[in-house]
């Protein structure tokens, strides 16, 4: 369906009694463009190439654990599985730019960040293999919300969670993240205009991949950007590239520290494709056509900053054949916690829904018990 | 410790003073909804609380329920008490994704990490006149989600002890006030901060013929209905169920153990709701204690009507009578 935009009810040129209320723009950040050329000046953290370099390893990381993570379930040893292939500059950057003590509020494409805070590859892959121990980050960061998968919800807890660092004046700043898909929902304009309402200590990154499963963009919306959503409620609004791991750490951490400091929230979009399927249950070969997918490689983040590195001769294939077999060492050995974690008590699906166990489901949590113990002996 | 002066209060004003004793008490309760703040809620529940406590701690929302029941979720999980109010039950709808996919799993997903400690308080019911989608006695809908407690008091003194308990709960609950026995009638209550206990029932009066087992407004229906029986020489034993989940089917089962009849009274619409419920517990646990068919005196399964039907909707005292006597009367045929 072609997109057609409604024309102004009324225009500024009609005459006098027409006047201008409010006028807004949308900015679009990008330092590291598509042929891994430098556009503009960067900014002087970013000059620094062991910071760069950091990230290269980090979104490298993501990816081959991501590969694994994807590999696993096409072998039966783990269950659906959304991949952040073509997204991991997003989930780099914004790790990088939260501070521990902050509070994410993550969707599912964000394993970069969860990985970055503190949450273990096996948790991820618990998760993912059906185990509720996966949501634990027992050495991890212990305030953040569990992956969500209810779309968009995680946006109106992020605000609950800034409200809460609002009322005790803290230095905190709640981050959450969402999918293009998301911003169709009353879970993301609520929470939106509340942030406003009373600048709460937040931001919102929606990753832009294009697609939320088989529906693109322009079926979910007539509006020009995301990012200008959130002019409607009040906060500021940008764009950046995506792919380009040095815009996203840099607007990021603008955001977040603006919020720190008073300034209130602040909503960025980040502009990537889905490189995968949405989740290994789907086949995008159904309804994506493949020659976005191929333009879209063509300017994914991880061969973008490599070849920056390259150029600038701070990067070799030496230094990536150890970076690689460093990221597999670390991936098989969490592969291996994973598989070979010890299974839950079986008790624990009743024992950690109430904080006591009400007297009314003994009886069913005993049941359960006795028909594993019968199981037990049959075999 | 001085000796606190009874006071007599409404149910709404007993609200009101649980959440003011507990704010006192523990910094960490928040309350939240629309027009909570400098209204004091459309029912007057809040009146005072921004007041004394400041607007940090009691906030007007925008006019956004999945808003209120989403942020109350995230503030719980940062150790917050929220107790977020729904202005009526009607609107409560939106909530649901938060409470069933967030609140009452939030401990059990993260295995034991994060919690949600947080109130969703409610007015409900019918019989005021009110209009559309102000009338709705939804309870059994929450009472089907695992991992949520759902109390309704019905008296004063037990709304004052049960939201205390309800606030003091780390768990999720929502509490549903009958609203047309907010101002009904006055109780002598002390504000010393004793809280009554959740997941029990309440026998509010003993008899050994009959077991009519409700909560909410319906229990003064009831209470009338008990009174006119005992005129009539029936003893009936009043069950006030407080809290729907978890049901205590222990002290309704050694109610109709002693009876081998009873009753049950709802608002709600009829079907696939907590009397279903109650039914099916008692049929399975305590078939042969009775003398009678179990029976049920309820709304009907139709949208709560606007004000002008709602008297054929609602369960009237009269109904409750007719009911305990058809009960009353049965004899079991002849095998």
């Amino acid at each position: 369906m072609p997109l057609q935009r409604s024309a102004p009810l009324a225009k500024k040129d009609q005459g006098d009694h027409v006047h201008t209320a409010a006028e807004f723009s949308v900015s679009y950040t990008q330092y590291l463009n598509a042929q891994s050329d430098i556009v503009g000046e960067l900014p002087s953290w970013a000059q620094d190439l062991e910071v760069l370099e950091k990230f290269y390893r980090m979104m490298t990381l993501t990816r081959l654990f991501d590969k694994k993570a994807v590999a696993l379930q096409r072998t039966g040893q783990m269950g659906t599985y959304p991949s952040c292939l073509g997204q991991e500059a997003i989930a780099t950057g914004l790790g990088y730019a939260m501070q521990a003590t902050d509070v994410f509020a993550p969707y599912y494409r964000d394993q970069a960040t969860q990985l970055i805070r503190g949450v273990k590859m096996e948790e991820i892959l618990l998760y993912w293999g059906g185990d509720e121990r996966g949501s634990l980050y027992a050495e991890g960061p212990s305030q953040d919300l569990p992956i969500c998968v209810p779309i968009a919800t995680q946006i109106t807890h992020a605000a609950g969670v800034a409200t809460a660092m609002k009322i005790r004046h803290e230095k905190r700043v709640a981050v959450t993240t969402c999918g293009d898909g998301a911003t169709s929902r009353g879970d993301f304009y609520e929470p939106l205009n509340l942030a406003g309402a009373w600048q709460l200590p937040m931001v919102i990154l929606v990753n832009n991949n294009q697609w939320a499963i088989s529906v693109p963009l322009e079926i979910q919306t007539a509006s020009e950007t995301i990012a200008q959503k959130a002019i409607a409620a009040g906060i500021p609004g940008e764009q950046v590239d995506g792919n380009d791991v040095i815009a996203v750490y840099e607007r990021c951490h603008q955001a977040i520290e603006r919020a720190r400091s008073g300034k209130g929230p602040t909503l960025i979009e980040a502009i990537t494709y889905r490189l995968c399927d949405h989740t290994t249950a789907d086949d995008a070969t159904r309804y994506r056509p493949p020659d976005g997918l191929k333009e879209a490689w063509k300017i994914e983040p991880i061969k973008r900053l490599q070849t920056y590195l390259h150029k600038q001769g701070h990067w070799n294939e030496t230094k990536e054949q150890d970076l690689i077999s460093d990221c597999e060492k670390q991936i098989n050995q969490a592969v291996n916690n994973y598989l070979s974690a010890p299974p839950q008590a079986e008790q624990d699906l009743f024992d950690y829904l109430f904080e006591e166990t009400p007297n009314a489901m003994l009886e069913q949590r005993q049941h359960m018990l006795d028909k594993i113990a019968v199981e037990r002996i049959a075999k | 410790m001085t000796k606190m002066p009874p006071l007599q209060k409404t149910l709404v004003e007993a609200v009101n003073l649980a959440l003011s004793h507990e704010m006192r008490r523990d910094e960490s309760v928040v309350i939240l909804g629309e027009d909570v703040g400098i209204n004091g809620g459309v029912f007057r529940a809040t009146e005072g609380l921004r007041e004394e406590f400041g607007v940090r701690r009691v906030f007007d929302t925008p006019l956004a329920e999945a808003l209120i029941a989403g942020i109350a979720v995230g503030m719980s999980t940062q150790g917050l008490k929220p107790v977020a109010e729904i202005q009526f039950m009607g609107f409560i709808f939106s909530t649901l994704e938060h409470i069933a996919c967030h609140a009452s799993r939030m401990r059990n997903r993260t295995r034991g990490r994060l919690h949600c400690p947080l109130v969703i308080r409610a007015p409900y019911g019918g019989g005021i006149h009110a209009p559309e989608h102000h009338s709705e006695s939804t309870e059994a809908m929450f009472a089907h989600i695992p991992g949520l407690r759902v109390v309704i008091p019905s008296s004063p003194k037990r709304t004052y002890g049960l939201l205390l308990s309800a606030i003091r709960n780390p768990d999720p609950v929502i509490f549903l006030e009958p609203k047309r026995i907010y101002r009904a009638s006055k109780q002598e209550l002390i504000d010393d901060g004793e809280s009554l206990p959740l997941d029990v029932c309440f026998t509010l009066r003993e008899g050994s013929d009959i077991t009519l087992i409700t909560w909410g407004a319906m229990v003064n229906d009831t209470l009338k209905a008990a009174d006119q029986l005992l005129q009539l020489g029936i003893g009936a034993e009043v069950i006030d169920v407080a809290t729907i989940k978890p049901l205590d089917i222990e002290t309704i089962l050694c109610s109709v153990e002693k009876t081998g009849r009873c009753v049950i009274i709802h608002e709600a619409a009829r079907s696939f709701g907590v009397g279903a419920e109650i039914s099916a517990q008692i049929a399975e646990r305590g078939l042969f204690y009775l003398k009678a068919p179990i029976a049920r005196v309820t709304g009907y399964d139709t949208p709560m009507p606007y004000y002008k039907n709602e008297s054929h909707y609602m369960p009237s005292v009269q109904d409750i009578l007719d009911c305990a006597e058809q009960t009353l009367d049965f004899v079991r045929p002849a095998a």
